[in-house]
């Protein structure tokens, strides 16, 4: 052989050449939606310890497994209580259509979970499934309005996402509909660009005036979280706290967005695996863990998942992008349709542009029809079923009579990184790297 | 992220009641800042003199008080308030007590100068206040702060007004983004760090261009381009008073003025135990606009 | 008429109060003394009535109001009427930082200064600051009309969509994609109405205005203005 094969350069790797050759040709940076699509330390990097001999496991069908989860019992007049420690993530109606918000609600209402509103508003189609709907208190504050405050569960005060912690949302005009538009207030058709602060306070200090604003407002009643991206979870959660704040969303760098740029997505923020621990740890140290529950998010997939963060000392998870893959987003019936937008099922993440096949990312309508609330209310149904059952298996497996039993003791790690990150001995070892955080 | 209160007297008609009316609007500051409390006070300082005001770690104040006479011999006297001893000692002794006072572990100098002294601890800012006799205090003006801890520890250490310089402090709302670097180079150019708070850098900035022979009002006009993110400073020096804000204003801050003070406070609520509150000027300090005030 | 002292009551005392006053309520004229600068005063009310309250107040007052007249005989802090809906706040003294944020509907009148972020992300209301507005007022505002009979801070309407702002005074200077335009008919007949609702439409003349609006170039990203963003 008088020559080598064709090599790629691993620092400019295929992707990377298309990265730098599109941007030389439009002049904007690459917006996008879902989460991170890097490899990253995750859950799957855990493994749980069964019982065997030294712990005895409960008999899966038989021997009851608690799963509820209550939420704002610390000030909240009226705390709600979850069947299943698996909420669905803040969507605004805009990024989705109304056919897969009530999908979303309809799935949620009849596990005995919660929806939750994204930037844009409540719309009453999602009040109306959704028996349990926690209204987000964002820095935009479209469609924001006192009625539908007191219309919500709980209050999500959305100071950050983990897809752009420090960034505020976009949506192009693609998606800004009649209907979208009139709610946030904006023309037609134009770019929206969010703001990344709230208007009307910075800070810690005032987020707990803030706070007793909106307590005040809806009579002391409704759970209100505070909702960040993971960056510096254990500051964020104990401020959190401080301010007054009932429960702490905590959404990690997986986590999805309906349009951010690229460059925000694949390098701001940490991944849920390294979030978790710090999160607890400041929790513990004001003894306000299981009193001000904490709710994680951003890759979660599977039950494993969901037990792993629970044992990390989580009270409860949220999905977003699993949840639109179980409507039907990226399913490969569509696989033609992905082809004409340049892309193939599973891959297809140009959410913000508003031509979703599944007719869940878009408003045009002969997309939007394509959704059947039912039909994929009853898959998301499914899917939170199986994970449910999932995390059960493996809870009773470790001789848990409930899932928030589970403990990081019950965990090791294959790698040293999600050791470090999870703070659980590498498998085999009583080795835990890295120092105690706090 | 705090909450801070700040007291200016033009005259001497309210000078016996500062510590009284400081520590009333520290007390309305607690929400802001639950934490930890601290405030400077610039009271009556003596020609000649220096008073180190030194925070004892499991020491009692007599042997300190021994130890220092035995060290920086006759002329030295204390007293003893909470936790905090003043150390009033000839001006010419004052090296040797810097000195005397890094090389004991019991002993944390907070703060040195001719007429302030320096309180701060951990706890709720009217427990701190009352612990420290902070009622009783006359003087010129005084700075207070209450802390509810951002990025660093909950710690006494942590707890503002801070002081980087002979009758210089400082108290801040808000969190600086660039006081890693900023640090580092105040530390190749000689300044020394007692914490890792954001706050300490920016008071120890200051501190450095004064050295240099700016006025505090230069200084903070200086800080303007180098101080990195947000804050909102009040400023106090043996004779001055200052106010700065950033470019965006993120912090919340008002003022009232008057015949006789010049006062500050995170919120109006702060401002309201002071006289003649009702018919004082109230306004918001601009950001970006150095407010200072001088009194000989 | 009610009157609630909150030297005896607390801030819970008073919303609770408000909050449960059917819109039919008689009880339509309310008093509050002593606010001594306390936050949420008067917040989330959704009833037809009047509330004076005597005195400066803090953070948040006659938040998210609906239909009620709050008047505020003094100072307001940060956020004072921030996303009102309708009805009208009156502040006879000056306001702190982003008053009428967000503010839907309804009227927000100053008689004295606003300091800065005024009316930012405004969504439909009308403010009318009587004394000058400090910097990035109606940052990103959506809707509605900012009226300014004394001067603008620096940045006036950065990111503006579609608020109208009217300045008498003089304006430090314009953010980005804040213009200056001419004044219609159109923006004059809406200027006047704002200065019929507020009580002014007799002192101050419509034609004494300048007038602001977005340039609308930031509505479609173009990369030759991404120093703008």
């Amino acid at each position: 052989m008088s020559r080598t094969l064709p090599r790629f350069s691993a620092t400019f790797d295929p992707y990377t050449i298309s990265q730098i050759q599109r941007a030389a040709a439009t002049g904007i940076y690459d917006i996008r939606g879902a989460g991170a699509k890097r490899k990253l330390p995750h859950f799957d990097d855990l493994l749980f310890l069964g019982a065997s001999i030294s712990r005895y496991p409960l008999e899966g069908y038989r021997e009851k497994c608690g799963t509820n989860v209550v939420l704002g019992a610390r000030f909240a007049k009226k705390p709600i209580e979850l069947k299943i420690p698996i909420t669905l993530a803040g969507m605004s109606f805009g990024a989705l259509s109304a056919n897969a918000k009530e999908a979303l609600g309809l799935a949620a209402t009849a596990m005995g979970t919660s929806t939750t509103t994204g930037d844009g508003g409540m719309t009453s189609e999602e009040r109306q499934s959704s028996k349990t709907l926690v209204y987000q208190y964002l820095p935009s504050r479209y469609g924001m309005n006192p009625d539908d405050l007191r219309k919500a569960d709980a209050i999500e005060v959305v100071i950050g996402q983990g897809a752009k912690p420090g960034g505020g949302g976009m949506l192009l005009g693609q998606k800004i509909t009649p209907r979208v538009a009139r709610m946030r207030v904006l023309p037609e058709g134009i770019d929206q660009r969010s703001a990344c602060r709230h208007p009307d306070w910075t800070g810690p200090d005032d987020l707990e005036i803030k706070i007793g604003e909106l307590r005040e407002i809806t009579d002391w009643e409704k759970p209100i979280y505070v909702k960040v991206g993971a960056s510096r979870p254990y500051y964020d959660t104990a401020l959190a706290v401080k301010s007054g704040a009932d429960v702490v969303v905590l959404d990690g760098m997986q986590g999805g967005t309906a349009a951010t740029q690229e460059v925000f997505i694949e390098n701001v923020g940490l991944p849920i695996l390294a979030a978790i621990r710090p999160a607890v740890q400041a929790l513990q140290d004001l003894d306000m863990h299981r009193k001000v529950q904490l709710i994680v998010s951003g890759g979660i997939r599977t039950g494993a998942d969901v037990a792993k963060a629970l044992a990390l000392g989580a009270d409860a998870v949220a999905i977003g992008t699993a949840a639109l893959i179980a409507l039907g987003d990226n399913d490969p019936r569509h696989a033609a349709e992905y082809a004409e937008l340049g892309t193939e099922p599973g891959a297809y993440d140009d959410w913000h542009e508003g031509n979703d096949p599944a007719g869940i990312t878009t408003q045009r309508p002969e997309l939007t029809a394509r959704l059947d609330p039912e039909t994929a209310g009853r898959r998301l149904r499914n899917y939170l079923s199986v994970l449910t059952l999932e995390a059960q298996t493996i809870a009773r497996a470790c001789g848990k009579s409930h899932v928030h039993n589970l403990e990081p003791e019950d965990l090791v790690a294959l790698t040293v990184e999600a050791a470090a990150m999870a703070g659980v001995p590498l498998a085999g070892t009583n080795w835990i790297p890295g120092t105690p955080l706090g | 992220m705090c909450g801070i209160v700040g007291l200016f007297l033009k005259g001497k008609r309210l000078e016996s009641e500062l510590g009284a009316l400081v520590a009333a609007m520290l007390e309305t500051m607690s929400e802001r800042g639950p934490d930890s409390a601290g405030f400077a006070v610039f009271g009556e300082g003596e020609d000649g003199r220096v008073k180190l005001t030194l925070r004892l770690v499991d020491v009692d104040a007599d042997s300190v008080l021994a130890d220092a006479a035995g060290v920086l011999g006759c002329g030295v006297c204390g007293q003893m308030r909470e936790t905090h001893l003043v150390l009033s000692i000839p001006a010419e002794e004052e090296v040797k007590a810097r000195f005397w006072a890094e090389g004991r572990p019991d002993l944390v100098l907070v703060g040195v100068g001719n007429r302030m002294e320096l309180y701060k601890e951990v706890g709720a800012p009217a427990d701190v206040a009352r612990r420290f006799g902070l009622q009783a205090m006359s003087g010129t003006h005084a700075i207070g702060h209450t802390r509810m801890a951002t990025e660093s520890a909950v710690t006494t250490a942590g707890a503002h007004p801070f002081s980087t310089g002979k009758d210089q402090c400082l108290v801040h709302n808000g969190s600086l983004s660039n006081h890693n670097d900023l640090r580092r180079r105040l530390r190749r150019g000689g300044m020394r760090f007692e914490t890792e708070n954001d706050s300490e850098v920016a008071a120890a900035y200051l501190t450095s261009r004064m050295a240099g022979g700016l006025s505090l009002g230069q200084a903070l006009e200086a800080g303007l381009g180098e101080l990195d993110g947000f804050y909102t400073f009040v400023c106090g020096t043996a004779g001055g008073f200052a106010v700065l804000r950033d470019p965006i204003s993120c912090k919340p801050a008002v003022m009232a003025e008057t015949d006789d003070y010049v006062a500050f406070g995170s919120e109006y609520r702060a401002l309201v135990p002071l006289p003649d509150i009702e018919s004082a000027r109230v306004f918001e300090p601009e950001p970006a606009h150095v407010y200072a005030w001088e009194r000989h | 008429m009610p009157e609630v002292d909150l030297r005896q009551q607390t801030v819970r005392d008073l919303n609770e109060a408000l909050h449960r006053l059917s819109r039919q309520t008689n009880e339509t004229d309310w008093q509050v003394l002593h606010p001594n600068g306390q936050h949420s005063l008067a917040v989330g009310i959704d009833a037809p009535v009047t509330v004076r309250i005597k005195g400066h107040v803090g953070y948040y007052c006659a938040g998210m109001n609906k239909d009620a007249t709050v008047i505020i005989d003094g100072n307001a802090g940060v956020g004072c009427a921030e996303n009102m809906m309708s009805g009208r706040v009156h502040v006879k003294g000056d306001v702190s930082q982003a008053a009428g944020a967000t503010a839907q509907g309804g009227l927000l009148i100053v008689d004295g200064n606003a300091s800065a972020r005024c009316g930012i992300s405004m969504k439909g209301a009308d403010i009318v600051v009587k004394g000058n507005i400090g910097p990035m007022s109606a940052f990103m505002a959506q809707a509605g009309n900012l009226v300014v009979l004394g001067d603008a801070g620096e940045a006036l309407g950065d990111s503006l969509y579609e608020t109208r702002i009217f300045v008498r005074g003089a304006v430090k200077s314009l953010g980005a994609d804040c213009v200056e335009k001419p004044m219609g008919e159109e923006e004059k007949a809406i200027l006047s109405q704002v200065l019929e609702l507020a009580g002014i439409a007799d002192d101050v003349r419509p034609e004494a205005f300048r007038f602001y609006g977005s340039a609308r170039r930031l509505y479609h990203f173009n990369v030759d203005h991404a120093e703008e963003y």
